[in-house]
């Protein structure tokens, strides 16, 4: 194996390019990536980058020092165009192709757009040159709608009303992130932006996008009511960046459909956002936009293509950080799990609390309690018994607004 | 081998903890990573090393011995 191409150069492709030299593999190694910028960090962009706490600098994942030591020819700025899976080539967007005999894919994603709205005013947030657009709109002193409550959603809310921005969330699930932590986790984040002063809109969906000369000038929801707005950031979710994909061959569906070794095809494996496989661990497909997932499976990747041979059967983590309050999280939590707080009250903003689903335990969530949460973790690690799970704080209550009524029935285990 | 940590970028993961429990630790208010020792033994090196690649915030480096020098 002398030729290995890796597309994507964020913290997946970044990570299995060093992994592969970290490993000894000193064959002829092409980074592709579409951006010109050299591999940067995300988790920032919807946090300290927005708000100004962090330079753009630092999202900077390594020195120019340590990209040279990688000795991969680094591609930047060149989208990768189509796949040639038979003749082992990727075309680039100028024309060029790269051969490989190896080959690992870490596109990432790509955000989601309501229709009709490429309008002065309107943002995504996914890439650096996306939040920097973004802080420069948020520094003018506009009234901030955002669209969609789900991680980012919820985060870009809680940096502008921290500039002091005025602020509305509008999301259609009845409380923000539903998915995946559910109604009573999703009424307590409700409740943290309440508090801060933010406004929020749970249980209706966006009807459409008001504009007045190509300049966005408000949401209009589903009941018929319209917020004014200077700027709209729209965080609706994302897609697999696989269109360049297309016509390869490669299953394709909800990413790149990998096994339980990251492998989508002889020679060719994926990491990171883009890639689907089977985690064994849970006995279940998955796909995962979590920062610690881009690192860990790309490690993977790379070393099974490199012979290792190893399911990749992680535990997934993720984390949210808005205000002063960071809710962390290991495993999984399906929509119809059980809920039970382990420890502290979740009225006064420090709990852990276990996910139960057939029988065991698959999730556990941190809200301010980051330390006792990863002691937590073997509880997933070791498929506790849900029965042995007891309680030693009172489950969060439901939410007691408006949204109630658009709850739908959930099991919420002994509390419900 | 010298561990260098940034408190200020740590997102208080304890993925290092999990990785290499003898070299780092949590505060146990907010879970920010506290170093147990800058100069860990030989035979710790190549978990440091993995809690440095999987650090999320990246705020763990390894100062190869000639930069420690280098800086002295």
């Amino acid at each position: 194996m002398k030729r290995i191409a890796i597309v994507g150069a964020s913290a997946a492709g970044l990570t299995a390019a060093e992994t592969l030299r970290g490993r000894g593999w000193d064959g002829h190694l092409t980074l592709i990536g579409d951006e010109p910028r050299p591999p940067y960090d995300r988790p920032p962009l919807s946090k300290q980058i927005l708000t100004g706490d962090r330079s753009a600098e630092r999202a900077v994942l390594r020195s120019p020092h340590d990209l040279a030591r990688l000795e991969a020819d680094l591609r930047l700025g060149q989208p990768a165009t189509a796949l040639d899976v038979a003749h082992r080539r990727v075309h680039l967007g100028a024309g060029e192709t790269i051969r490989f005999d190896a080959l690992i894919i870490a596109t990432g994603v790509t955000p989601r757009r309501l229709p009709d709205s490429d309008l002065a005013g309107v943002h995504v947030l996914r890439t650096l040159d996306d939040a920097l657009a973004l802080r420069a709109a948020l520094l003018a002193g506009p009234r901030v709608i955002v669209v969609g409550a789900g991680f980012l959603g919820t985060e870009v809310a809680a940096a502008a009303r921290t500039m002091g921005l005025p602020v509305t969330l509008v999301e259609p699930e009845p409380v923000p992130v539903r998915h995946p932590f559910g109604d009573r986790i999703g009424a307590l984040v409700a409740d943290l932006h309440r508090v801060h002063g933010t406004r929020l809109r749970c249980g209706t969906p966006v009807r459409r996008l008001r504009s007045t000369g190509g300049q966005v000038t408000g949401v209009e929801l589903g009941d018929g009511t319209t917020l004014p707005a200077d700027v709209v950031v729209m965080a609706v979710g994302s897609a697999p960046a696989t269109g360049w994909l297309t016509g390869s061959g490669l299953s394709l569906a909800d990413g790149v459909v990998c096994d339980a070794w990251c492998r989508a095809a002889p020679g060719i494996y994926a990491a990171g956002d883009v890639a689907s496989w089977h985690n064994t661990h849970f006995a279940t497909r998955m796909r995962l936009e979590h920062r610690t997932n881009a690192t860990e499976q790309a490690v993977a990747a790379a070393g099974n293509l490199l012979g290792d041979a190893i399911p990749f059967a992680p535990v997934p983590y993720f984390w949210t950080d808005q205000y002063d309050t960071r809710i962390q999280a290991y495993g999984i939590f399906p929509p119809d799990a059980d809920l039970r707080v382990i420890s502290g009250d979740p009225s006064n903003g420090r709990f852990t609390a276990a996910y139960g689903h057939q029988g065991v335990v698959t999730g556990v969530l941190g809200w301010n309690a980051p330390r006792e949460l990863r002691t937590l973790r073997r509880l997933v690690v070791e498929r506790a018994l849900w029965t042995t799970v007891t309680n030693t704080g009172p489950c969060p209550p439901l939410a007691g607004d408006r949204c109630r009524e658009n709850i739908r029935p959930r099991t919420l285990g002994v509390y419900s | 081998m010298k561990v260098i940590v940034d408190q200020h970028k740590c997102v208080a993961s304890g993925q290092c903890v999990l990785t290499a429990p003898e070299v780092f630790d949590q505060r146990e208010e907010d879970g920010i990573v506290v170093l147990l020792t800058e100069t860990p033994p030989e035979h710790l090196t190549d978990d440091v090393r993995q809690a440095a690649t999987l650090c999320p915030a990246q705020a763990i480096w390894l100062a190869e011995q000639e930069k420690q020098e280098g800086e002295r």
